[in-house]
């Protein structure tokens, strides 16, 4: 049996370096090449020495397919292609080739310039590795070589985020990336149509989690910073660059034109600029809304958020600014955090997950005290709210998925363990399907049963159709006789008279024959017709013949009837038929011997 | 049969054939008008190719065809068809032959035969489909015939099992309409044993259907299933299982039928039992079709999930629990049990403390869940409408909105609980969707309270800068309870700040408080001395009475003190004098007060008691007072039309419900003195030349009068067709004065034969039009010229006149029997409200625009009907029709109209004001025509198949007060 193989190098039971090999039909493909925000060492990459010890991945791997542009999905990419060695194709859609690259020499730049690392890869290398990258459409089937092909699905979650489906002959792997259920600001929900995968391989960050409407969350969001501009206060919402910044973006925006608000809105420059221009190109991408109306105004155009000056920090009245990094630890944020901390009608709003340690982490705590560098405290008197705005599906939004898509096996990765282990067992119980999550460097292997496609003539084909009763009869499957012809690594089933020109084969036939003795006075040709007419009352619905040659023909069953030479009241019978009329035949001689032993053939018999 | 027909043809073809060869004159007259069928025949011998022929028919496919040559031409199609050997003509005759089959007055029978032997021949696919869909019509046409039927039955049949996919969707769809029709065969038991037999093969056989390997065949079969089980009253379980399982079809198209499938049947047993599987449980038919259609607002296809979730908005019937449960949603987070934000909300408001939000843990994880129970497949109705509102269409939020909406208005309790999912839905990033669940809302605020956090969330909507959600949510504010006096502090707090933001809401926000404060008098009753800021001891400043948001508190105070007669003594002076003020300036906003001392209870108490009862007797008894009246010309009649006019205008005055009636009463009945007072002239007794002054009096008369009728027909709404024909009849009577006028003024006879004829034909439209209404009309005019038509008819037009002015002058007065309910129709331009003194000053040659804004009241139709006419200073006029998405519709019989117009003229030398006014678009084709809606169905029935009357009368009703603006068009600069 064919099998299909799943190894995560990375995000096996983990969230972190996503990075799963697939082996599917012969072909072996890498999905995502990440790395791992929590790591500073060799762990922060794959082992990609999984695949090989030494020398290139080319020969190894036919196709490397990276499903959106946060470095957790990416960020391994240059390392694998120029370090390593890679040489083959990189699949990924438009925004992600277009985004990918500043994100990843952000990352670049941090790591050496910042940290001051060595050993690791340099801009060329960035560039030189998106020179391999072979853009994608959304529902773009891409054939990578005769038998793969490759097809794009959205799954929302950040701009030009995409689920993939993976196939070769019949068997075919989904592979969700990061994806959301549910529609934002600016993304639409993931969509699969029922394409039946052999498996699903779905990311399970919210395992055990079922949210709360987007809604209200907004809603709360919005009130917060209306409530505090009204005040006459500064809001500080620290953010990463891409992503989740979009949308707060698109969503203050609107709502500044909805409530004719005229406080400013300020942006942190640099990345994000850079990051928006792209988000304007890839309109098709967004959401219903912003794709209906980008005629009128593209709504990433904001009319209300404009660049942020180090100076403007210090301007007087109520403004609204987004700053990098997210969990106030570095940068520009933690600047701007500083100046406005002091005044309690100022606020902070942390959109997102804060690691331990950063100050994101400690004032979310309700800490009010911050020690600084070089031993200053600070107090902290501004208002600190916490919005969850995460791009993740669900446990609902997975199990929506996997109804969508109706997968044969399930297979979670990007996940803890124990939150996978709750939705494997769900998943088992409601669709009855197995599931698998494998760890870091463990294979699952699902066997498939694929589907040998067989061309059929269409003469064949008609003939059969124009055999059998009315359409349709879906319930009952339909035998039909031709001829398979395995030629050259093809599959043909053809009338049997077709296989044998073919072949330049003589046609057969197989008949069987027997002797049934009777006793009859009658003669010869009487007998006959008796057999014939009785034969006739009882086999209706089936031709029957007197030939004049002195047989009678059933379909293709011959009777003949002969006396023998000593006693002219035993009658041999002489019933010959093809093999292909076997079963008929069981069923004929049953009702014959019921014609030889009926009364009413004694009874005549004795009469005469 | 056949053989007239062909006789007939023939006729029809050796006509046209002769012209060319016999150039006879006479004969060319009589071919004056050619039979269609001929030409056709003609141009299809011509066509050389299929293309050519193809070209033909379609260019003949675009001319209607007289019943009486469809026969015709359905045997020269049929001819050609058999001759014709290219499957595209052959199609396009198949097709023509339906359109035919379903002309007007044509009986389709005579072709069955033909379409049904076609049908044998035919080879093509494509064409058989078309000859299918033919025959339907055929079938449709004829639904009396059971013979044909059965006949049609038989085919569709025998064409199922063909292969081309067309081919069995139209044979199910014929199977789908014509089935239906063997209801009534089916009732009666004894004979029809067969046909009921029939009846149960085709749903087997449509069911069979259910799994044909095709979608579109699929979809056609549910279709037709459908279609058939509307008329038909069969249980079969087996349905319901194949239709469930249709649910999860691969194709969006068989789901969406599916849906409507399951709708269908839950609509038709929704109390019939069936099994859950895998329990041994039972529930109702309609509880378990609610689940399965709620499970398909998830659906991969947002076409089914918009069905689906329209759909759940219509199923009524189903149980409660099964309703809550659409809006059920468990949160978890780390498989621990949480809130979700509403219950949060709930539970702060419950517990006094006010909404905090600020730590982080706020919405921490409650208690662990155990893994076993937590669902995450909704199983049944769980969360649909959850889904609904948070999809990413907008298209299904909205159906979902709009069925939550419909559900909510049958059961108060699920209003409750979906509360908090509108007022969610005001944060929607789509105007329509926060407008449509505004609205909803609105519809369904009688069941609801809203709560404190809850309005909040309501009001913070107000700053919208969108006019259309500002108004929708004051009109939902007008209607909304409250429960604490805080709230409706909030409220008006809320409001004010509104109004100061923005201006123009001014009219909007003030009606918004007059509700407020009409609603919840104890409420308001605290908070007395706070708004008007009293003081026990100290006297404040009187405020200023041309503030805005001071008028709006007190009309808020106002309308809580009608109904709160403790609450005037809280007021200090000023706001006694204000109030005199305001119920003089703005009465609709001010209720009267029953105010202690100052003498002002009086005038308004009286009034105030005036119930509509006692104004609608005092209506009545005016009516049957000058019922009395005889005789147009009988003494003091005058007298008693004049004062029943006045005396019904100062009614319509004081009583606002009845102001459509008294007006309307009062222009019929002024009519009526107009008409009075021309024919009491002794001018008729003089002499021609001598009259020629008196008869100026008289032509202004009849013309006022015929103004005057199409006032009354068209102004005025919830007429029924008794008055209708009362409004005719005086204009009839009106016309009749015209005639006899020109008849004495005019030289010449041949205008006189032209009007009498017109006339005549008047008449006899009239009684076309009113048949059904003629009995009521007795010894009215028209009753009387009824009779003498034969004689009018035949006499010459000078006699006529004469016996027109015997009758005029002998015919009574018709009473005016009054319909329920009459609304006139009203216009008021409240912007621009002409008051600026500042001119728009703009380039010549160059357009400004002006901004209009203005409401409509009891106009039916106003995309259609109502235009903005500007007139300038130097009597030019335009018309302008405003595009028909500039009409807004805030609430039942009320319309908004928004517009710009454009404005242009050559150079002033100073400013000067033009006029803008709003007109009412009427035609006399139209409204009998579309008069079919509602009230008036009883007499556009009759005329549904004549030709229209008469020559449309077109005009124009202006129906609002005119507006001056002042515009300055400057000279271009060179």
């Amino acid at each position: 049996m064919p099998e299909i193989k799943v190894t995560p190098l990375g995000a096996g039971q983990d969230v972190g370096r996503s990075c799963i090999l697939v082996s599917i039909g012969g072909k072996n493909i890498m999905l995502d090449c990440g790395m791992h925000m929590g790591y500073n060492d060799d762990r922060r990459f794959p082992d990609f020495s999984y695949i090989t010890q030494n020398g290139r991945l080319t020969e190894f791997l036919d196709c490397v397919i990276i499903s959106h542009f946060h470095l957790d999905h990416c960020g391994a990419l240059p390392f694998m292609s120029e370090m390593v060695g890679y040489d083959g194709p990189i699949y990924m859609t438009h925004p992600t080739k277009a985004i990918c690259p500043i994100l990843l020499e952000d990352f670049r730049k941090i790591t050496v310039d910042k940290k001051g690392e060595t050993n690791f890869f340099t801009s060329q290398m960035i560039k030189d590795c998106m020179k391999k990258v072979v853009p994608l459409n959304l529902h773009q089937t891409v054939q990578v070589d005769d038998e793969l092909e490759i097809k794009a699905y959205y799954a929302g979650h950040v701009l030009g985020a995409a689920m993939v489906q993976i196939k070769v002959g019949s068997e075919s792997v989904v592979y969700t990336g990061d994806y959301n259920m549910t529609p934002d600001r600016h993304l639409g929900a993931a969509w699969i149509d029922k394409c039946r995968p052999d498996i699903l391989i779905s990311e399970s960050t919210y395992a055990t989690t079922i949210r709360d409407s987007k809604r209200c969350r907004e809603r709360d969001f919005l009130k917060k910073v209306h409530e505090s501009i009204e005040r006459g206060g500064k809001v500080l919402i620290p953010v990463f660059a891409l992503g989740r910044a979009q949308e707060l973006c698109i969503l203050l925006e609107t709502f500044w034109e909805r409530m004719n608000l005229k406080a400013p809105i300020y942006f942190s420059t640099g990345l994000t600029e850079k990051a928006n221009h792209y988000y304007k190109l890839f309109i098709t991408w967004t959401n219903q809304k912003i794709r209906k109306t980008f005629v009128q105004r593209n709504m990433f155009e904001f009319k209300h958020i404009k660049a942020f000056d180090r100076s403007y920090a210090d301007n007087p009245g109520p403004m609204v600014v987004f700053a990098t990094p997210g969990m106030l630890h570095a940068g520009q944020s933690l600047q701007i955090f500083k100046k406005w901390a002091g005044n309690e009608k100022n606020m902070v709003i942390m959109p997102g997950y804060c690691v331990q340690g950063t100050i994101g982490h400690k004032i979310l705590n309700g800490q009010r005290k911050l020690e600084m560098e070089g031993r200053s405290t600070l107090d902290v008197k501004l208002q600190v709210e916490y919005m969850s705005f995460s791009a993740h599906a669900d446990a609902k939004g997975i199990m929506q998925l996997i109804r969508m898509a109706e997968p044969r096996n399930m297979l979670l990765v990007h996940g803890e363990a124990v939150k996978m282990e709750f939705l494997k067992g769900k998943i088992e119980q409601e669709f009855s399907i197995d599931c698998h999550m494998p760890a870091n460097g463990e294979t699952a292997t699902v066997t498939t049963n694929p589907s040998v496609p067989v061309d059929i003539s269409l003469n064949l084909l008609k003939r059969e159709m124009a055999l059998g009763g009315p359409l349709p009869d879906p319930k009952k499957p339909r035998t039909m006789h031709g001829t398979l012809i395995m030629k050259e690594n093809s599959l043909k089933l053809v009338s049997s008279e077709q296989a044998l020109k073919e072949l330049g084969l003589n046609e057969h036939q197989l008949r069987f024959t027997c002797r049934v003795q009777l006793q009859d006075p009658h003669s010869d040709p009487d007998t006959l017709n008796r057999i014939y007419t009785h034969l006739k009352s009882v086999l209706k619905g089936y031709t029957i013949q007197h030939l004049p040659d002195g047989t009678v023909m059933v379909e293709s069953i011959v009777i003949k009837v002969s006396s023998s030479a000593e006693d002219t009241s035993t009658k041999v019978l002489l019933l010959s038929w093809s093999y292909q009329d076997d079963v008929f035949f069981c069923f004929f001689f049953v009702s014959f011997l019921s014609l030889i032993f009926s009364k009413q053939w004694l009874r005549d018999s004795i009469d005469s | 049969m056949a053989a007239h027909l062909k006789k007939r043809v023939y006729e029809e073809f050796s006509r046209v054939v002769q012209i060319p060869q016999e150039e006879a004159p006479a004969k060319k007259l009589r071919l004056s008008k050619p039979s269609k069928s001929a030409a056709l025949h003609i141009d299809l011998c011509k066509a050389t190719n299929s293309t050519d022929a193809l070209q033909y028919l379609l260019h003949f496919a675009r001319k209607p065809v007289e019943v009486e040559s469809v026969e015709g031409v359905v045997r020269i199609l049929l001819e050609h068809y058999y001759k014709e050997t290219d499957n595209s003509v052959r199609l396009k005759i198949a097709s023509l032959l339906g359109l035919l089959s379903k002309t007007q007055g044509f009986s389709p029978d005579c072709i069955v035969d033909d379409a049904i032997n076609t049908l044998n021949n035919e080879k093509s696919h494509q064409v058989l489909a078309q000859l299918l869909d033919t025959l339907l019509v055929i079938g449709t046409q004829l639904p009396e015939s059971p013979t044909v039927r059965q006949r049609l039955i038989e085919m569709a049949c025998k064409h199922l099992s063909d292969t081309y996919f067309g081919v069995r969707n139209k044979c199910l769809k014929l199977l789908g309409c014509l089935g239906m029709a063997d209801t009534p065969l089916t009732k009666d038991n004894d004979g029809p044993g067969a046909s009921l037999g029939g009846v149960r093969d085709i749903q087997s056989i449509i069911s069979d259907f259910f799994g044909d390997q095709d979608p579109r065949v699929r979809t056609a079969a549910i279709k037709a299933m459908v279609g058939h089980r509307r008329h038909l009253v069969f249980l079969c379980v087996c349905v319901c299982v194949q239709a469930c399982r249709l649910l999860s079809d691969d194709y969006e198209q068989v789901r969406s039928a599916a849906v409507q499938m399951v709708w269908v049947l839950s609509q038709l047993y929704p109390e019939s039992i069936v099994p859950i599987p895998s329990s041994n449980e039972e529930i109702r038919l309609v509880d378990d079709a609610f689940g399965k259609i709620s499970h398909m607002v998830s659906d991969g296809s947002w076409m089914v999930r918009v069905q689906a979730a329209k759909t759940l908005g219509s199923m009524l019937q189903v149980s409660h629990h099964f309703l809550e449960q659409t809006l059920d949603k468990k949160l978890m987070s780390d498989l621990r049990r949480k809130r979700t934000a509403h219950e949060r909300a709930k539970e702060l408001f419950t517990s006094g403390e006010f909404s905090s939000g600020r730590k982080w843990a706020d919405d921490a994880p409650k208690e662990k869940l155990d893994t076993n129970t937590v669902n995450l497949i909704a199983s049944g109705a769980c969360g649909a409408f959850v889904h609904g509102l948070e999809d990413e269409m907008f298209e299904v939020r909205i159906a979902a909105v709009e069925a939550l909406s419909q559900l909510a208005r049958s059961s108060a309790s699920f209003a409750e609980k979906c509360l908090d999912f509108l007022v969610d839905m005001f944060n929607d990033e789509i105007e329509e969707v926060r407008l449509q669940s505004i609205h909803v809302l609105r519809e369904i605020s009688t069941h609801i309270t809203l709560r404190e956090d809850q309005l909040d969330t309501v009001l913070a909507v107000l700053e919208d800068s969108s006019r259309d959600i500002r108004e929708a949510l004051h009109e939902l504010i007008c209607y909304t309870n409250v429960s604490t006096k805080e709230c409706i502090q909030l409220a008006l707090l809320e409001l004010l700040k509104n109004l100061n933001k923005y201006p123009t809401d001014r009219n909007s926000v003030w009606k918004c408080l007059k509700f407020l404060g009409s609603r919840h008098p104890t409420l308001v009753l605290p908070l007395v001395p706070e708004l008007l800021s009293t003081h026990p001891y100290f006297d404040t400043p009187e405020p200023d009475m041309d503030d805005p948001a001071y008028i709006a508190v007190l009309v808020l105070v106002f309308n809580a003190a009608k109904s709160c007669p403790t609450m005037p003594a809280l007021f200090s002076d000023h706001t006694f004098r204000h109030y005199a003020y305001l119920r003089d300036s703005l009465s609709h906003l001010v209720p009267p007060l029953r105010l202690p001392g100052n003498g002002l209870d009086l005038v308004d108490s009286r009034c105030g008691s005036g119930s509509v009862e006692s104004a609608q007797l005092f209506l009545q008894q005016s009516l049957n007072r000058v019922s009395t009246i005889q005789n147009l010309e009988a003494p003091g009649a005058q007298d008693l039309l004049n004062f029943t006019i006045r005396d019904l205008q100062r009614l319509g005055e004081l009583q606002t419900e009845l102001a459509g009636a008294a007006d309307f009463c009062a222009t019929y009945l002024r009519c009526q003195l107009l008409l009075m007072k021309a024919l009491q002239e002794k001018l008729w007794n003089m002499a021609v030349p001598l009259c020629l002054k008196q008869n100026v009096t008289a032509t202004a008369a009849a013309q006022q009068i015929l103004e005057e009728t199409y006032k009354l027909e068209f102004l005025y709404s919830g007429l029924e067709s008794r008055q209708v024909a009362t409004i005719h009849h005086v204009r009839l009577q009106a016309k009749a004065l015209q005639l006899i006028l020109t008849a004495r003024t005019r030289q010449g006879l041949d205008p006189l034969i032209s009007s009498c004829e017109k006339f005549l034909q008047d008449i006899e439209s009239f009684q076309r039009l009113f048949v059904a209404e003629l009995p009521h009309l007795q010894d009215s005019f028209v009753d009387k010229l009824l009779e003498l038509m034969p004689r009018l008819s035949s006499c010459k037009p000078v006699e006529m006149v004469k016996i027109l002015l015997a009758t005029l002058r002998l015919s009574g007065l018709l009473q005016l029997r009054l319909p329920e309910q009459i609304h006139r129709a009203t216009a008021t331009i409240i912007e621009p409200t002409g008051e600026s003194d500042n001119p728009l000053r703009f380039t010549t040659g160059l357009v400004v625009a002006l901004d209009i804004d203005a409401t409509l009241e009891h106009v039916q139709d106003p995309q259609n009907t109502v235009k903005v006419q500007v007139l300038y200073p130097d009597g030019q006029s335009h018309v302008i029709h405003p595009k028909p998405s500039d009409f807004r519709k805030p609430g039942p019989d009320r319309h908004r109209l928004i517009t710009q117009v454009y404005l242009s003229h050559t150079a002033w030398t100073e400013p000067s004001q033009i006029e803008v006014r709003l007109l009412l678009a009427y035609s006399s084709s139209s409204t009998s025509l579309s008069s079919s809606s509602a009230s008036k169905l009883g007499w556009s029935d009759s005329i549904d198949s004549l030709p229209p009357p008469e020559a449309a009368v077109e005009g124009t009703i202006p129906f609002s007060k005119p507006v001056k603006v002042y515009i300055m068009p400057k000279p271009a600069r060179r």
